[in-house]
């Protein structure tokens, strides 16, 4: 199970809808071994597309660094998909490697950029198996 | 020689859950085989044939080394070699 507080959901969800019609990316940092995501940060999609997300590699190596001198860890890794639902593609999980982490999907494709109910999931993908949970959200 | 080697998470089972180890090689090339001589299994994440896999970065220092010469860059004692997987999707 996914717990989270609402703030951060809006976070995820307000990324997604600005970006959109690209996909909107970047990870939820935590204390290492919490299971508690507690900072917001956005990333760059390098491929600015509306089918595909990337990290830039030089941003991922500032991240990994930024977060192992805070002793963090990605608790959460989320991204759009912008035109199908909140569900991870085939891509996604090839190149899903972080075990521990929870992969949150939001989906634009009802309302877009604009305000209104949003879509939002989340996943373990580990060894190419997807499994979905549940998501507890707090105030 | 030695080079230390930062690795993420999801390799960690190939070094009994070591976030560091220490390696040697003239190359980038040679210090993967000098590590899966160690860590069997390690190297074939890491390399396809003769070129980097493309969902895996590796840094020389804070160079990613596609910007230098992938598998052919040069290392050298006192190097740091950082690992991690590409962070992307569809």
């Amino acid at each position: 199970m996914l717990r989270i507080r609402q703030g951060l959901v809006d976070s995820m969800v307000s990324h997604a809808r600005n970006d959109h019609p690209d996909e909107a990316c970047g990870v939820i940092a935590g204390p290492a071994g919490s299971d508690q995501p507690q900072r917001f940060i956005p990333m760059i999609n390098a491929a600015r597309s509306p089918t595909f997300y990337e990290f830039d590699s030089g941003d991922l190596l500032r991240l990994y660094r930024e977060m192992d001198q805070n002793d963090e860890e990605p608790i959460v890794i989320y991204h759009s998909h912008t035109a199908t639902e909140a569900f991870p593609s085939r891509t996604d999980i090839s190149y899903a490697s972080e075990p521990n982490a929870h992969y949150v999907l939001v989906s634009t494709r009802e309302t877009g950029s604009k305000e209104g109910p949003y879509e939002l999931r989340s996943f373990r993908i580990v060894d190419g198996e997807v499994s979905e949970e549940e998501v507890q959200v707090a105030e | 020689m030695a080079v230390e080697v930062q690795i993420p998470t999801i390799l960690r089972t190939y070094t009994d859950g070591a976030k560091t180890v220490t390696g040697s090689g003239d190359t980038l090339a040679a210090l993967v085989a000098e590590l899966d001589s160690h860590h069997p299994g390690i190297g074939e994440r890491l390399v396809d044939g003769a070129e980097l896999r493309k969902f895996v970065n590796v840094y020389l220092n804070d160079e990613d080394v596609r910007f230098l010469d992938g598998l052919d860059t040069s290392v050298a004692d006192g190097d740091v070699v950082t690992i991690l997987p590409a962070v992307a999707g569809g």
